[in-house]
């Protein structure tokens, strides 16, 4: 008789979940390698040709490295940024759009599996692009990280505050608009001027100062610390401030999916 | 066992809606059990909380005991749905919509395509499983999503009009098939606009009007509420006016046809009679609709867009 199944155990279903929805997100960034992977890589080169080799010797130096090796750091975290948040955004919206969130929300996948899973995927790919923009950055010039933990985990952190952020926009968005005003018209423009391309030691006073507010910096350069072992503010605030964001939107992200915010009627 | 227990729900939409008011419903354990209404009487808002894609406004629902508040994984994990629009991802493989449905609910890789196996090829898209789900036929979407349903084994499962658009051949093979289902143990809820489909598949229907159930009982007492019957006569020869027939009211629908009612008092062979004493041959003759459906026509007949008026049906006990 078919309906006498033996239902797994709450831990092992929940383990499962995770890995289908981990591995489900996953296989759709490789899948369209073309879309996700591959235009990252190609920008990127082209800000190493321009502001690297082209610009960059006129520049000269910044905070007593070589620009080219000053904007490496940035330049990776900055895809790092955009790719972790575009994962979970257009995935999840796209499931919201298409409504198969609906498979998941009709199982007995508990909300924390659902964000974990998507989180997976975003910060897969965050870190997957980070590795090919550095593997690309290598051949324009010798990078040798002084801190490799530092640089790991900051990278890691970061890919996973904006997943998450990614998340909480994929959960509010209502049309495929709503998935690119946050990155158009917030996230790119805090991380240009997050310090990726110059030192806020550069900056006069009151730009400095507003500068200190844009959360992005603190990533930047604490990446960069890993990197070069230069920084423009204190590692430690760095990662407070990154890990109190996290905190933040893992709790909202979890109270949305609770409340059913922009999935259930 | 009460498969499907729902006491005093209701929802009330953001807009004003007031989609269900105070609803009771039990449904046993191997039932088939079907849940009729007009469109926007509730049926899929009930459907809808059931399986928590709709937050209900107040009310208890329970799935074999578990309440879908306080145990959603237990009423969750025996439930299965097949929703009325099409949900997966088309862009995924019938194998991987399967498979990755089996992994929501836990069930391992191997066990799942054993099971997705055995699913697709007894409805008929094994040969389709690596095709990209957009790519499939409207029937085959059809019988895809009941597969997805099903691949954890619910106890419970809930079809929201699983046959719509589909062909007649392709119907008549799912409802053979979910007749089996059932047979083997799985409690179905229906929830169709074929009437056909309720009658022949169904041993307990609840009607729902207006967010409240209007009728709830097993299909046998449901049709015997229905007081008259139309009929088709398809006669030979032409016919200019109507043949007025004693106790009978006739209705032309075209020259070679006449719509009779007849009442539950009333017999086929006295209709008969009347017509041959007009000289009137008989040559076929049909219901004008299913059973089920003139009673539910009837049941919802309005004179106006806010009064009911309960048209020749007996008050239910």
């Amino acid at each position: 008789m078919r309906s006498t199944a033996v239902y797994p155990g709450y831990a092992r279903q929940t383990l499962i979940a995770l890995r289908t929805i981990a591995w489900k997100e996953t296989h759709r960034y490789l899948r369209i390698w073309l879309q996700t992977l591959l235009p990252p890589a190609i920008t990127m080169t082209l800000y190493f040709v321009i502001f690297g080799n082209l610009i960059g010797p006129r520049i000269g130096p910044m905070s007593g490295h070589k620009y080219i090796e000053f904007i490496v750091p940035g330049v990776i975290m900055m895809s790092v940024i955009t790719n972790a948040y575009m994962n979970v955004v257009s995935s999840f919206f796209g499931a919201k759009f298409q409504r198969h969130i609906e498979e998941i929300l009709v199982s007995p996948t508990p909300n924390y599996t659902i964000l974990v899973g998507y989180l997976a995927g975003g910060v897969g790919r965050g870190l997957l692009t980070g590795l090919i923009v550095t593997s690309i950055s290598m051949a324009f010039t010798h990078i040798h990280i002084q801190h490799p933990l530092i640089t790991i985990s900051v990278a890691f952190l970061t890919a996973l505050l904006f997943s998450l952020g990614g998340f909480i926009n994929g959960i509010f968005a209502r049309k495929f608009d709503d998935i690119s005003i946050v990155p158009t018209f917030i996230l790119t423009p805090l991380t240009y001027l997050g310090g990726v391309f110059y030192s806020i030691e550069l900056l006069p006073g009151v730009w400095r100062e507003l500068s200190l507010a844009n959360p992005i910096l603190y990533m930047v350069n604490a990446f960069r610390y890993g990197f070069l072992g230069e920084s423009d503010i204190p590692i430690q605030t760095a990662y407070s401030i990154i890990i109190v964001f996290i905190i933040i939107s893992v709790c909202l992200s979890l109270y949305l999916l609770r409340r059913g915010v922009g999935l259930r009627t | 066992m009460k498969a499907l227990s729902l006491s005093k729900l209701n929802k009330l939409y953001a807009s004003g809606v007031h989609a269900l008011r105070d609803v009771d419903l039990v449904v046993n354990e191997g039932e088939f059990f079907g849940l009729l209404g007009p469109n926007g009487a509730g049926k899929s808002t009930i459907i809808g909380i059931i399986s928590s894609l709709v937050r209900k406004t107040r009310g208890h629902v329970e799935v074999f005991g578990y309440s879908i508040d306080r145990e959603p994984w237990q009423a969750k994990s025996l439930l299965g749905l097949v929703p009325q629009e099409f949900n997966f991802n088309s862009f995924e493989t019938v194998s991987q919509i399967i498979l990755n449905q089996a992994g929501f609910y836990g069930i391992t890789r191997r066990a799942a395509h054993q099971r997705a196996e055995q699913y697709l090829t007894e409805l008929g898209l094994w040969s389709r499983r690596n095709s990209v789900s957009r790519t499939l036929s409207g029937g085959m979407k059809r019988r895809l999503m009941i597969a997805r349903a099903l691949v954890h084994h619910p106890r419970l499962l809930i079809l929201d009009e699983p046959t719509a658009g589909v062909d007649i051949e392709v119907r008549r093979s799912m409802w053979d098939f979910l007749r089996r289902i059932n047979t083997e143990g799985t409690t179905i809820i229906l929830s169709t606009h074929y009437l056909e489909e309720a009658e022949s598949l169904c041993r307990n229907i609840a009607i729902i009007d207006q967010g409240q159930i209007i009728e709830n009982t097993d299909v046998r007492s449901l049709l015997r509420k229905l007081t008259a019957q139309s009929f088709l006569l398809d006669i030979d020869g032409r016919l200019t006016d109507a043949p007025e027939l004693r106790d009978f009211h006739v209705v032309p629908v075209d020259e070679s046809c006449l719509e009779v009612e007849v009442r539950s008092d009333q017999s086929l062979n006295e209709l008969f009679a009347r017509l041959a004493e007009r000289n009137v041959q008989v040559v076929s003759m049909k219901n004008k609709s299913n059973r089920l459906e003139e009673l539910f026509i009837r049941m919802l007949e309005r004179p106006s867009a806010t009064h009911r008026k309960p048209a020749q049906v007996e008050k239910t006990a």
